[in-house]
């Protein structure tokens, strides 16, 4: 099921501000939004489309019509799981996988990311701020990292506790290490980083 | 054979079973896979959701030391981090990105090493010299083959089956002698890196991949990827309490099923590590 309704309501915004950042999307996901014509197959085999307030055809027609900053602001583009169903089944080519990545990036550069989204959003920074400090994933330090982002957001300290109960399992299979595996030349790996984000951006 | 290796860090993490799986059904078959030296993460989702020239520069810098190791031919079996690793390398074809590259992760890069998926490492190998060295034929097993999402996605970059109807899992399990299933939830999504973030999505996508392959008959899901088998197997106690409905559904990684063909047993393949061990 393909909703429109929300999209008949968004008046078309074609400023000249509109099209620098459309622009800017589209160059960071190689793809181009105007040749997308609504057919809704990227919505109808995407597994999480149900639960976005804004589903993959939607935001792309948001796009189109000059409205990126809505689309910025949507919890969406944090559900999407970039499984690639909906660029791998589209008829002209475009890729609202790569789309959603750039709409996350620049919603998080500008500072106007869904508040629902914040969990993904700690995940996510957490995973990359661990591998910018060892070169590989310390999957103990990311679930410190992320579970101490989300309760300082939050103040749910319930949420410290979710799942701890798998710790022992895990431990009892072998599979969670105390010590921390990195790689040798972790300043390279910073440099690296240094030279892709833009300061000010964590 | 010598192939390089790039393990990523699930399968230095909470899915090391799935290197003791590797290594030892690799080795049973004579292929030795040496680690890329020194390789760092792929930057994996996190990357590519929140900065597009980080998710490039990782991967290519595991492909720039992959290079100076000399290796031709990389076997990255997670296939995210492969994924990444064929988007780095793409994206290096064109000149200006790859000297650009090069510059931020501070390697000359060619980007014309080979990567490869474990599927495509066992069609190297050959499934007829694999199917006589099977020493124990698969009979009891019934599995649904389940690819996800990134082992065929996107289409362009990993050519080497149909991305809506594949087989090439199948082929390999006709050639150890397991039964396979016919069902509809062969390339949906688990729900990947949601595991922590948003539990609901993975617990969601996970009871409708089981389920299905519940419903067609399978006993056993056989999986390539670190992050399908967390959701599946490690979760799987989580869907069951969920759903109320019980699956104690076998979550085989490929290479287990090899193994156990050729004679390994489940302590040196790991399956013993795993959370639902059942039949």
């Amino acid at each position: 099921m393909v909703k429109v309704s929300k999209i008949t309501n968004t008046t078309s915004a074609s400023t000249p501000e509109a099209d620098i950042l459309l622009a800017q999307i589209e160059t960071l996901a190689h793809t181009k939004t105007a040749n997308c014509y609504q057919c809704g197959k990227c919505t109808a085999g995407c597994p999480v489309s149900e639960h976005m307030e804004l589903m993959p055809n939607q935001i792309v027609r948001l796009l189109q019509l000059g409205r990126a900053d809505k689309a910025l602001r949507s919890s969406s583009i944090w559900k999407c799981v970039s499984c690639l169903t909906c660029s791998t089944r589209c008829p002209q080519e475009v890729d609202p996988a790569a789309l959603m990545d750039a709409l996350r990036q620049l919603s998080l550069e500008q500072g106007i990311a869904s508040l629902e989204a914040q969990p993904v959003i700690a995940f996510q920074k957490a995973f990359l701020e661990n591998v910018r400090r060892n070169g590989r994933l310390h999957e103990l330090e990311l679930i410190a990292l992320f579970k101490g982002a989300v309760v300082f957001g939050s103040r749910q300290l319930s949420f410290l506790f979710k799942d701890a109960m798998l710790a022992p399992q895990l431990m009892k299979r072998k599979k969670l290490h105390l010590a921390q595996e990195r790689s040798e030349d972790r300043e390279v790996v910073a440099r690296i980083y240094a030279r892709c984000i833009k300061t000010g951006e964590k | 054979m010598n192939i390089g290796y790039y393990p990523g860090c699930a399968l230095h993490g909470s899915s090391n079973d799935y290197e003791q799986s590797l290594k030892a059904c690799l080795g049973a078959l004579d292929v030795n896979l040496k680690e890329v030296s020194d390789w760092i993460c792929c930057g994996a989702t996190a990357a590519h959701s929140l900065n597009h020239k980080l998710s490039m520069a990782l991967p290519a810098r595991n492909l720039a030391m992959a290079e100076r190791d000399g290796f031709k031919q990389v076997f990255a079996p997670c296939p995210l981090c492969s994924v990444q690793l064929l988007k780095a390398r793409e994206a290096m074809k064109n000149s200006d990105v790859r000297r650009e590259l090069s510059q931020v992760v501070e390697a000359e890069i060619k980007g014309d090493a080979e990567v490869l998926n474990l599927i495509q490492l066992l069609q190297n190998i050959g499934l007829d010299r694999l199917k006589t060295a099977v020493k124990q034929p698969l009979e009891s097993i019934t599995a649904a083959c389940y690819y996800g999402c990134l082992l065929l996605r996107p289409p362009k970059l990993v050519n080497f089956d149909d991305c809506e109807q594949p087989s090439s899992m199948e082929s390999v399990l006709a050639a150890l002698g397991a039964k396979t299933v016919d069902w509809n939830y062969k390339t949906e999504c688990c729900g990947a890196g949601m595991t922590m973030a948003s539990e609901e999505t993975v617990v969601e996508l996970a009871y409708k991949i089981l389920n299905n392959a519940s419903e067609h008959g399978a006993t056993s899901v056989v999986v390539t990827c670190p992050m399908c088998h967390l959701n599946l197997d490690m979760k799987q106690a989580a869907v069951e309490k969920r759903y109320g409905k019980k699956f104690n559904m076998t979550v085989y990684y490929l290479s287990d099923l090899v193994g156990l063909a050729l004679g390994l047993s489940t302590q040196q393949l790991g399956i013993d590590r795993h959370f639902v061990t059942g039949r």
